[in-house]
């Protein structure tokens, strides 16, 4: 083996070789230069920092626009949860914020659902896929890979600006007269289709559609676009099993993103062809506000198959960037390789396998055929596994390391904790049986939050705390970040810990209020207590913003590798410019978590750097 | 007023934030090499607060098992629930065996191995070894949920219908529940929408009045059920999604326009039954404490105090179905199969309803 790889660094080191690739460069060069002859001098307010085509400042468009869109739905989470905390008391803040919509400042149910409905649809999509995703994809493939940009720096533009139209529509949906969506941020039919069942079905969902109509067409550009970057512009050396564990998480989620969000745009046009257009794709026998609808021979069941067909692998699309984050934070933090390399990319493809496979375990009671049921609780089971051994290499990656807590770390195994907790309640959910009592009660809620909420958002923080110096070339307050972490951390088990008890109880989800009648009354003190730990969550993210905007501009100067990282972007200089690096691309001889290495004087070896007479590289 | 508290709250803790950051600050030596990197005092710091997280979850849980162990459903009512509740907790203690261990290794390592520049990490990069164990015991693990799993759903879901078993249908419109028994003949007549306006509104769920098998059945505005006899329920819905949710007996089924979805349980526990069971009686106490306490509220300011509760099965609505969702259900009464043929004969048969 050792010699083999010895005999690869030495052609790599003949002449014949460097040839090529300085060939290569020149010519990936010459189109740059031309790129910068043109356009340099003459660039404008416009084009560098609107309608950017560079993916690092894309990639800060996209992180800027998501925290909007995150303060926009977090506020209203902690909007409703005051009304959950104390149902239907008059509160100053709801006169203020909800006007018409809170008489006396009391919350009205149609908000409540409202809130919810909106609430989830921005976290999900809006700050968890695009935020999240966006962001990271963008700034990282290109900087990671050793490419000067994103395969079409256009297409990426557009991307952005159809997810920037997206949030905007959404956004405005706030302010149309009959309200927003309401119907949940599943937005199943009939409830979604009719507006005589709920006012918020009317302009305000068919703003809802459209907005995500644009999100669906924004995504898949970008994912086209990931892909093909990470498939056609790797530098030379850079093989598929010496990507960083980012990469390939977020090639991954494109791959999932490409296959199945499809089927949600084509499930949002039918959706409006049953609404605007007379068709019954989704509704049959319907009698509502005195009147019998004329729809005959739909199906709402048809309607859930095709959501979560898109709606499950979404958990994973938010999800995988999260840990992809993880385990480059993770190893680089604990000075230490990633545990089990291969089997991290292996368990990346099986769950995103699997996450296209598993969506009948949201619809266990729907109605559906039992038969299927047993087939989803099998493959939902399965997704266990892969889950497991990422779980537990990271685990084992943090044993015997020499961890460094800077406050991305903290996120990071923050996100390991959240990962293990809320996921083990996914084996209770994915068993059909089981799933009877459970359904749509609390004990959901507080699972998918744990699971993928929480530790998606520790993701993006860890991420922003990371990659902080690499955007803004400035470093984060690090007292501040540790302040924003703790409080998170304590409060997020806070919230999520005791929603499993009211779920048990049997409290259904959506419920404007659990005091209506008085079976509930003794979970009463359980949901002050949840909403006292979210007021103190939503607090700490104001840490978290003070931080990040102050240090973009008070923030310490950033060294160009300052946690000392092996990846290709720590090799670029700190002063953005078009084309990433100066002069030639580096070229990579190594795996990415060469941390610790024995024989080697320092604890990380970049990925630029060759191979050492003798030296073996491990089997990636 | 709880504005004002949780505003200044908020406010409060924002400033010792900003005052205690400023202390760090500026109690940091003049020389101090402020790079925002973590020094080995940060990681001594933090790496005993991730042992005092571990403490916290694990207090966490002990606390909420104390405190709030006891608004979890008592045991269930019907015959199916008694292996569903024994199916949960099995699966409760396997992901709570899991839970413990795995907190404890990541917290006790991010500790242990918190760093600092005399330390050099392990190159510690695969095992197969290692890999191998944690995939394959977690695969026997799952094996053995899934299979008790699905005999479980198998078992809960197979309705075989015998003579005995009583046909109920369960109603659902926004934003109420209407109940049809079958009547004498045991047969729901056929039944759509496209009915409901016949009889001047009176046919309430829409009965097919040219089909006989309807004319005996009886629709009511609550849930009766006999105990110990096996209850096939078909579920329909008029106009969105509902869901029958009816978790002390560990049952639910959607509602679902322009379908007939069905569930079947042996509710095997009275109302009356259930009311004497030590941990209903803890409960009721502690609920009516609570509503006795909020009408003391009302009452001082000259409002109607809470009526006393007393134990009721519930049919919740447990899909989000509109506005007044939190408040779509209906009790159910189980009595004895005498008491329930009594009820039985009080009610008017759709015939003699519409008449």
């Amino acid at each position: 083996m050792a010699e083999k790889y010895n005999r690869r660094a030495k052609i790599i080191g003949t002449d014949i070789e460097i040839d090529v690739t300085e060939k290569k460069d020149t010519i990936i060069e010459s189109r740059d230069d031309d790129h910068g002859h043109d356009h340099h001098h003459k660039e404008t307010f416009i084009t560098k920092y609107i309608f950017s085509i560079d993916h690092k400042m894309i990639s800060k468009q996209y992180l800027i626009t998501g925290l909007i869109m995150g303060i926009v739905g977090i506020a209203m989470s902690l909007l409703f949860r005051l009304q959950l905390a104390w149902p239907e008391e008059s509160f100053g803040i709801f006169d203020v914020l909800l006007g018409k919509w809170a008489t006396d400042g009391v919350m009205d149910p149609n908000v409540y659902l409202a809130l919810v409905t909106i609430h989830g649809t921005i976290m999900v999509f809006f700050v968890l896929t695009a935020g999240l995703s966006g962001t990271f994809s963008n700034l990282l493939i290109p900087l990671q890979i050793g490419a000067r940009d994103m395969a079409s720096g256009f297409l990426n533009m557009i991307s952005y600006w159809l997810f920037f139209i997206s949030s905007a529509i959404m956004i405005a949906s706030l302010f149309v007269e009959a309200g927003p969506a309401a119907a949940g941020w599943t937005i199943y039919p009939p409830l979604s289709a009719l507006p005589q069942a709920q006012p918020g079905s009317a302009a305000g969902m068919t703003l809802w559609l459209v907005s995500m109509a644009f999100f669906i067409a924004s995504s898949l550009l970008a994912a086209l676009n990931y892909i093909v970057t990470v498939l056609n512009l790797r530098t030379e050396g850079m093989t598929m099993t010496r990507l960083p564990l980012t990469v390939w998480a977020f090639l991954v989620t494109a791959i999932i993103g490409v296959v199945s969000f499809p089927v949600l745009l084509s499930a949002a046009l039918l959706l409006i062809m049953d609404r605007s257009f007379g068709t019954s794709f989704f509704l049959s026998d319907i009698f509502i506000q005195g009147e019998v609808l004329h729809y005959q021979g739909g199906s709402p069941v048809l309607f859930e198959h095709l959501f979560w067909f898109l709606g499950h692998p979404e958990v994973y699309i938010v999800l995988l960037p999260a840990l992809g984050i993880a385990s480059e934070v993770i190893a680089t933090n604990a000075r230490k390789p990633i545990f089990g390399y291969r089997a991290m990319v292996g368990s990346i493809l099986a769950i995103a396998f699997l996450s296209t496979i598993v969506w009948g375990h949201h619809m266990f009671v729907t109605g559906m055929n039992p038969f299927l049921g047993s087939v989803f609780t099998f493959t939902t089971l399965l997704i266990a596994i892969p889950s497991a051994v990422k779980a537990f290499n990271y685990i084992t990656t943090i044993w015997k390391g020499n961890i460094q807590f800077n406050p991305a770390m903290l996120f990071a195994i923050g996100l390991v904790s959240t990962f293990i907790t809320g996921g083990l309640t996914g084996i209770i959910l994915g068993d059909s049986a089981l799933d009877i009592n459970l359904h749509d009660t609390y004990f959901v809620v507080a699972h998918f939050h744990l699971v993928m909420g929480i530790s998606a958002l520790y993701g993006l923080f860890a991420g922003v705390y990371h990659w902080y110096p690499r955007m803004f070339g400035r470093m984060m307050n690090k007292n501040l970040g540790y302040i924003h972490f703790w409080i998170t951390a304590i409060s997020a088990y806070g919230v999520f810990f005791p929603m499993h008890f009211i779920g048990m109880a049997g409290l259904p989800r959506r419920y404007y209020t659990n005091t209506n009648f008085p079976y509930f009354d003794d979970v009463a003190n359980i949901n002050v207590v949840i909403t006292l730990f979210a007021l103190l969550a939503g607090a700490a993210q104001l840490v978290f913003l003070y931080n990040f905007i102050s240090s973009m501009f008070y923030g310490k100067k950033a060294e160009k590798n300052p946690w000392k990282s092996n990846t290709l972007e720590w090799t670029a200089p700190i002063k953005h410019i078009h084309g990433n690096w100066p002069g030639k691309i580096p070229h990579v001889f190594r795996w990415p978590y060469d941390y610790s290495k024995p024989g080697s004087k320092d604890d990380f070896i970049p990925q630029s750097v060759p191979l050492k007479k003798g030296e073996r590289e491990l089997q990636h | 007023m709880t504005l004002l508290l949780v505003l200044t709250s908020l406010i409060l803790i924002s400033i010792a934030v900003w005052q205690l950051t400023k202390i760090l600050e500026l109690s940091k030596p003049v020389d101090f090499d402020n790079q925002e990197i973590a020094t080995d005092k940060d990681n001594d710091f933090q790496g005993k607060l991730m042992f005092l997280f571990l403490i916290f979850i694990y207090g966490l849980t002990i606390f909420s098992f104390f405190a709030y162990g006891d608004v979890i459903l008592p045991e269930s009512a019907s015959v199916h629930g008694e292996n569903y509740d024994s199916l949960l907790w099995f699966s409760f203690s396997v992901i709570f065996f899991v839970q413990t261990i795995t907190q404890a290794l990541l917290h006790y390592f991010a500790f242990k191995y918190r760093g600092n520049k005399k330390r050099k990490a392990l190159f510690f990069a695969d095992s197969n070894f290692l890999e191998g164990v944690w995939t394959i015991i977690p695969t026997i693990a799952l094996a053995g949920m899934i299979l008790y799993g699905l005999f479980t759903w198998v078992d809960i879901m197979t309705i075989e219908e015998n003579e005995e078993a009583l046909v109920v249908e369960l109603y659902a419109q926004q934003f109420n529940w209407k109940v049809r028994y079958a009547g004498e003949d045991g047969v729901l007549g056929d039944a759509n929408v496209r009915f409901l306006q016949d009889f001047g509104g009176k046919n309430l769920v829409g009965i097919d009045p040219t089909d006989r098998n309807g004319d005996d059945d009886i629709v009511v505005q609550e849930l009766h059920l006999p105990v110990d006899r096996e209850v096939v329920f078909r579920i329909r819905s008029q106009d969105v999604l509902h869901s029958a949710f009816m978790p002390h007996f560990r049952a639910q089924m959607n509602a679902v326009p322009g379908m007939i979805t069905q569930f079947a349980f042996v509710p095997n526990a009275t109302t009356d039954e259930m009311r004497l069971r030590p941990e209903i009686v803890e409960k009721v106490r502690k609920i009516n404490k609570i509503r006795f306490d909020k009408s003391e509220d009302l009452l001082a300011q000259g409002e109607f105090p809470l009526d006393p509760y007393e134990f009721d099965f519930l049919l919740l609505c447990n899909k989000i179905c509109g506005a007044s969702h939190y408040n779509m259900q209906i009790k159910i009464i189980v009595e004895t199969e005498e008491e329930f043929k009594n009820w039985m004969g009080d009610q008017l048969t759709f015939k003699e309803f519409v008449q």
